[in-house]
C-alpha cells in the first residue's frame, strides 16, 4: 500500500516535470518566433490549456483512481469527524448499541437455530419417525419407533446406517453414594453413525448388543470428568446402575448429545429385557440414520416408507395405520425459535430507529454544508463523486459503529446467556463466529448505507448558482419533508415496541391476579429414585411408595404428603383420549384430557377444592370399581351443564386394569366419583389458551403391576409443610434414603418456584421489550429534538419577521409545537397500524399472551406523545425567545 | 458552469481513435518527447491538425500502459530532462491494425461521398 502511494507520488512528480518541460520548450519556440519573454510564456500557457485538468485526466489513465479517491474521501471523512466529536460520539454510541444488540441476538439465532449439528457431514444425518393419523406432533413431539420395528428396518435398509437411542433414568448405586442419573440406551452403531470418535476406550460392538451378553457401559464425558476426575483407569472398572453391574469400556466424546442434556451413562438397548422394548405397541426408540455413500434422502425415504407399510401389514394388530418417515436430523430446540426470531425482530427495530436518528443528524449536517458542496460542484466535482464521498462518511461511521458493536456483543454475550430464562438449548454453541461477524459487517454496511443515502441524495447538482447566491438561510422543501419523514418513522417504530411491551406487561399483570387452582405456598415438589431392589419386583412397588410417603410424613414440619405422576406447571405430561359412551369412535378423534395418577392425600396436599362427591381413598384399589375424579373443566366439556357425578368415561388408553403385559385397549368404564377445581397446569398465563385443559385423576393404587415400574420413574412427591419448605429438604433427603440407604432425591423445587418459572419467558420478554421500548423512546425523543431544533433554527428569520409583525412568544411556541404535533400524530397513526399487525405476531409466538387491547394503546400512546412533545418544547421555547431585531439582521 | 469538464472530455473522445494512430505513426520513425510529438503532428499535417495537449498526455500515458509505446528520461541541452517515447513491437503491430482499419474506413466514407469514383475503382 505504502509502495503504491510512493509510486504514485513519484509518477505525479514525473508528470509535472514532463509538462513543465513541454511548457518550457513551447515558450522557447515562441520566443524564437519573435515574442517577448512574457508574451512567449503566456502564449505557451494559453496553447497548453488547463494544466491541472490535463494532469488529472492523465492520472485517470493510471488506473486505481477509485482507490485513491476513496482514500481521499476517507481522509476527508476522518478530518470532518474530528471537527465534530460530539456528533460522532452520539452517532457511534447509537450504532454500537444497536448493532451490538442485534449481533448478540443473531449469535443466539445462529448458534441455536442455524448451525448444523456438530458432527461430520451433518446434512447426511436423518431421523426416522413414525406417524399415525391424528398424532399431535405439537403436544407429543415426533412419534418414535418400537424397538422391534427399528430392528426390522435396520436389517432391511440398504440406504441408511441406523442407530437407536432410548432415554432412561435410574439410580447409579456404585461407586460411592447413590445418585439418580440420566442414561441413553443405545444400539451399538450410534457413535459410528454420528461419525464421532470416543474420547477414551472403545464403542460397543454388535455382538454385545443382545440379551445375555456381558453388561458394558460408556460414560458421558462431563460425568466422567466430575465423578471420576477424568481418570483413564476408569476403563475396566465397574458401575452399578439399576442394580445391574456394568463394566466401563469407554468415555463418550466431549459434549455429545442428541437432544436435551448430555447423559451420564450409555448402555446397550439390546441388553435390556424390559417389556416395552419387545412390544411393537410402545414406541420409545429415537432412530437416527446416516445416508450411505451414493444414496439420497429421497431413496432413503422411499425405502423406509416401504419398510413401514410392510410392518403395518405384517403386524396389523399393533402397526395398523402407522407409516415411517425419514426427515433431515435437526437439533431439538423446542419452541425457542419463535422467541429468538421475535427478539431479533425487536432489536432490529431499535437498530432502525438508531439509523434514522443518525441519518437525521447527518442530513442536518449535509444541509448546512450545502454551500460547500455547491462550491465543489462549481469547481468541477461530479455528482457521483459527492455521493461517493457522503457514502464513504456514513459507511465509515457504520463500520466503526459495527466494530464497537461487535466488541460490545462479544463482551455482552456471556452475561446475556446467563440471563436467559431456563435452559437455552445448544447454549454451548452460541459463539461469535464467522457467520456472526459476517452478519455484523453486513448490518453495519447496510445501516451505513441506510442512513447515508438520504444525505447523499441531497448532494446538490442542480441549482448550484441558486444555492451559492442564496446563502445558507433558505432551505429546500424536500429536506424538510425528509426530516419530517424521519420523525414520523421514529415515532412509528417506537410505538410498535411500546405496544409490544405494553401487551407483555398487561399479560403479566393479568397472570399475577390469576388463581393457580392450588395453594402454591409451603409446597415442596421433589422426585425420588425408588430403591432398585423394590423396583425390580412390581409387587413391592406400591409398598415402596407407601414407605416413602410414611417416612416423609415423619419429618418435622411436614403436614401431608402425596405421590403423583403429573405436577402442575408442566412437570410431566400424559394426555389421553376419552369418550362419554362405551361405543368408542376412532381413537384419533377422541377429545383429550390430562390424566394424572395420585395417592389419596393429593387434594389435601395441593389444597385443590373438592366441588362435588369425594376424592379417592384407601378403598379404591386394584380389583375394586374403577374410579376417576374430574375437574370442572372436564365436567363441563364432557357433559355440558349436566351433572357429571356418577357418570362414566371410557378411556381406551388408560393402562390401569389389565393384568397383562400387553398394551391393549381398556374397554371398562371409569366411574366419576368426584369433581374438583381446575388447576392451571400449563402455567399461570398459558393455561387459558392451552389445547388440552381438561383434567382427570385416577388412583395410583389402580395402576396395574406391569406398569408400576414405568410409573415409578415418573412419580413425584409433593410435600405440604408448616415451615418454609426448603428447610425440610435436608431431613427429607436423610429420611427418604430408606432402609437400604439407596434411595435418592432429585429435582427438588418449591411450587412457588415452579409457578414463578411458568411466567419466566413472559417476564424475560417484558424486560427486554421494556428496555428496547425505553431505548426506542429515548432515541425517538433525541431525534425529534434534533430535527425540530434544526428546523426551527432554519426558521429563525421567519420567526423574527413574525414577531416584528406582532406575533407573541406564545404564538411562536405554538407554531413550532403545532408542527411537531402534526408529525407525532402522523407517526402514531402509522405506528398503531403496524403495532396491530405485530401484536398478532406476538400473540402467535408467545404463549399465554392476552390479545392486544384498547387499554394498551390508551396507556402507551399518550405517554409517547407527551414525551415527544416535551422533546419539542425546548426548540419551541428557543424560538419564542428570538430577538426579532437580531434575527432580521442575520438575514 | 459545471459543464466545462464534460465538454472537455467529449473533445478527447472524438479525437481518441485517430490520435492514438497519429501518435504511433509519428513515433514510427524516431523516438520523441511530448512537445516534439505535438509539433511533428502539426507540421506533418500541414498545420491543419493541432493536437490538444490536454488529450496528448493522457493518450501517451494510456498507450504506455497498454505497452504500445515505452518511455525513458533523457537529459537535454535545453535544461530540464525530457521524457522520450518510442514505439514498441506491440505498438508496431497495433499501428498496422489501426492503419488498415483507417484505410477501410476512409475508403468506405469516400465511397459514400462520391459513388461515381467507387464505380471507377471497380
Amino acid at each position: 500500500m505504502k509502495w503504491a502511494f510512493w509510486r504514485r507520488e513519484q509518477r505525479n512528480e514525473e508528470l509535472q516535470e514532463e509538462i513543465q518541460a513541454h511548457l518550457l520548450l513551447a515558450e522557447r519556440g515562441a520566443k524564437e518566433s519573435g515574442l517577448t519573454e512574457k508574451q512567449a510564456r503566456h502564449a505557451a500557457r494559453r496553447e497548453f490549456g488547463n494544466v491541472g485538468v490535463t494532469e488529472e485526466v492523465t492520472r485517470d489513465t493510471w488506473g486505481w483512481r477509485w482507490l485513491f479517491d476513496f482514500l481521499q474521501d476517507l481522509c476527508y471523512a476522518l478530518r470532518s469527524f474530528g471537527q465534530r466529536p460530539g456528533f460522532v460520539a452520539v452517532a457511534l454510541l447509537t450504532l454500537a448499541l444497536g448493532i451490538g444488540a442485534t449481533t448478540v441476538m443473531f449469535s443466539l439465532v445462529n448458534g441455536v437455530l442455524l448451525k448444523p449439528l456438530p458432527y461430520p457431514d451433518p446434512n447426511r444425518l436423518v431421523a426416522v419417525n413414525g406417524h399415525t393419523d391424528g398424532w399431535n406432533t405439537k403436544v407429543n413431539g415426533e412419534q418414535k419407533l418400537a424397538y422391534l420395528d427399528f430392528l426390522d428396518c435396520q436389517r432391511e435398509s440398504h440406504s441408511l446406517d441406523m442407530a437407536a437411542l432410548v432415554y432412561n433414568s435410574g439410580t447409579l448405586s456404585a461407586p460411592e453414594l447413590p445418585q439418580y442419573v440420566d442414561y441413553y440406551e443405545i444400539s451399538s452403531e450410534l457413535f459410528s453413525v454420528a461419525h464421532v470418535p470416543l474420547a477414551l476406550g472403545r464403542a460397543f460392538s454388535a455382538e454385545e448388543d443382545r440379551i445375555g451378553a456381558a453388561p458394558v457401559a460408556i460414560l458421558g464425558y462431563s460425568f466422567w470428568q466430575h465423578r471420576f476426575d477424568g481418570r483413564s483407569d476408569v476403563l475396566g472398572s465397574s458401575i452399578v446402575l439399576e442394580q445391574k453391574q456394568y463394566t466401563v469400556v469407554g468415555v463418550a466424546p466431549e459434549g455429545f448429545r442428541l437432544s436435551g442434556d448430555e447423559p451420564e451413562v450409555y448402555t446397550l438397548v439390546g441388553q435390556d429385557p424390559a417389556g416395552y422394548l419387545h412390544n411393537r405397541a410402545a414406541q420409545p426408540v429415537h432412530v437416527v440414520g446416516r445416508l450411505r455413500p451414493g444414496t439420497t434422502v429421497v431413496q432413503a425415504q422411499a425405502e423406509v416408507a416401504l419398510a413401514g407399510s410392510r410392518l403395518a401389514q405384517a403386524y396389523a394388530d399393533t402397526n395398523k395405520g402407522r407409516s415411517l418417515q425419514v426427515r433431515p436430523l435437526r437439533p431439538d430446540v423446542g419452541d425457542t425459535g419463535s422467541t429468538l426470531w421475535l427478539l431479533l425482530g425487536a432489536v432490529t427495530l431499535v437498530l432502525l430507529i438508531g439509523c434514522v436518528n443518525v441519518a437525521s443528524l447527518l442530513l442536518a449536517r449535509a444541509v448546512s454544508r450545502e454551500r460547500e458542496l455547491a462550491m465543489r460542484v462549481a469547481l468541477g466535482a461530479s455528482q457521483g463523486r459527492l455521493v461517493r464521498q457522503c457514502l464513504t462518511e456514513s459507511g465509515l461511521l457504520g463500520l466503526a459503529g459495527g466494530l464497537l458493536g461487535v466488541m460490545l456483543a462479544s463482551v455482552g454475550l456471556e452475561p446475556f446467556l446467563k440471563f436467559w430464562p431456563g435452559e437455552l438449548p445448544r447454549a454451548a454453541e452460541v459463539q461469535v463466529d464467522w457467520r456472526v461477524l459476517l452478519f455484523a459487517v453486513g448490518v453495519s454496511v447496510l445501516s451505513g448505507l441506510l442512513f447515508g443515502l438520504a444525505p447523499a441524495w441531497r448532494a446538490p447538482v442542480r441549482e448550484v448558482e441558486q444555492i451559492l447566491r442564496a446563502g445558507a438561510r433558505t432551505m429546500a422543501g424536500s429536506s424538510r419533508r425528509l426530516h419530517s419523514a424521519f420523525v414520523i418513522s421514529e415515532i412509528a417504530l417506537a410505538i410498535v415496541l411500546l405496544i409490544a411491551a405494553g401487551m407483555l406487561g398487561r399479560t403479566l399483570l393479568h397472570a399475577s391476579t390469576l388463581d393457580p387452582g392450588l395453594d402454591i405456598r409451603n409446597l415442596l415438589v421433589l422426585r425420588v429414585g425408588l430403591s432398585p431392589t423394590t423396583l425390580a419386583d412390581p409387587a413391592r412397588i406400591p409398598a415402596g411408595w407407601q414407605d416413602v410417603i410414611d417416612r416423609a410424613r415423619r419429618v418435622p414440619g411436614v403436614e401431608s404428603v402425596t405421590a403423583v405422576d403429573i405436577v402442575p406447571m408442566r412437570e410431566g405430561n400424559n394426555q389421553i383420549g376419552y369418550s362419554t359412551s362405551a361405543d368408542i369412535p376412532q381413537k384419533e378423534k377422541l377429545p383429550m384430557v390430562l390424566a394424572s395418577s395420585a395417592t389419596p392425600d393429593y387434594l389435601k396436599v395441593m389444597s385443590i377444592p373438592l366441588l362435588e362427591g369425594r376424592f379417592f381413598d384407601d378403598h379404591d384399589r386394584l380389583g375394586s370399581e374403577l374410579v376417576i375424579i374430574v375437574d370442572d373443566v372436564l365436567a363441563k366439556s364432557a357433559f355440558g351443564g349436566n351433572e357429571a357425578l356418577g357418570k362414566s368415561l371410557w378411556i381406551p388408553d388408560m393402562p390401569c386394569v389389565q393384568l397383562t403385559d400387553a398394551f391393549v385397549d381398556c374397554s371398562a368404564p371409569y366411574k366419576i366419583i368426584g369433581v374438583v377445581g381446575h388447576v392451571r397446569y400449563w402455567g399461570l398465563a398459558s393455561d387459558d389458551q392451552a389445547q388440552v385443559r381438561a383434567q382427570l385423576y385416577y388412583p395410583f393404587a389402580q395402576v396395574a403391576p406391569p406398569f408400576l415400574r414405568r410409573w415409578s420413574q415418573l412419580m413425584s412427591i409433593a410435600v405440604r409443610t408448616s415451615v418454609p419448605p426448603l428447610s425440610v429438604v435436608a431431613p427429607l433427603r436423610q429420611e427418604l434414603r430408606g432402609a437400604a440407604s439407596d434411595q435418592v432425591l432429585y429435582q427438588v423445587r418449591t411450587m412457588e418456584q415452579l409457578a414463578h418459572n411458568s411466567l419466566e419467558l413472559q417476564r424475560f420478554l417484558l424486560l427486554l421489550f421494556g428496555i428496547f421500548a425505553a431505548l426506542a423512546l429515548v432515541l425517538a425523543c433525541i431525534g425529534i429534538y434534533g430535527v425540530l431544533a434544526y428546523l426551527t433554527g432554519q426558521r429563525i428569520p421567519e420567526v423574527g419577521l413574525r414577531m416584528a409583525l406582532g406575533a407573541s412568544p406564545a404564538e411562536v411556541m405554538w407554531l413550532v409545537l403545532r408542527q411537531s404535533l402534526g408529525l407525532i400524530l402522523l407517526g402514531v397513526g402509522i405506528g398503531t397500524a403496524v403495532a396491530l399487525a405485530t401484536g398478532r405476531v406476538l400473540e402467535r409466538l408467545v404463549e399465554g399472551m392476552l390479545p392486544i387491547s384498547l387499554s394498551t394503546f390508551a396507556i402507551t400512546i399518550p405517554f409517547l406523545v407527551l414525551a415527544a412533545m416535551l422533546a419539542s418544547l425546548l426548540p419551541a421555547r428557543r424560538a419564542s425567545q428570538v430577538d426579532p431585531m437580531h434575527a432580521l439582521r442575520q438575514e | 458552469m459545471p459543464k466545462h469538464k464534460e465538454r472537455y472530455q467529449n473533445r478527447t473522445e472524438i479525437l481518441q481513435g485517430t490520435l492514438d494512430m497519429l501518435i504511433l505513426q509519428t513515433l514510427q520513425w524516431a523516438p520523441r518527447h511530448g512537445y516534439a510529438l505535438s509539433k511533428a503532428i502539426r507540421t506533418n499535417s500541414g498545420e491543419i491538425l493541432k493536437v490538444d495537449t490536454g488529450s496528448l498526455y493522457p493518450a501517451l500515458h494510456r498507450l504506455e500502459r497498454k505497452g504500445w509505446i515505452a518511455s525513458e528520461w533523457k537529459s537535454s541541452d535545453v535544461g530540464p530532462r525530457l521524457r522520450v517515447y518510442r514505439l514498441t513491437q506491440g505498438g508496431r503491430r497495433q499501428l498496422m491494425t489501426e492503419r488498415s482499419r483507417w484505410e477501410r474506413l476512409t475508403a468506405a466514407i469516400a465511397g459514400i461521398l462520391d459513388p461515381a469514383e467507387k464505380e471507377n475503382v471497380r
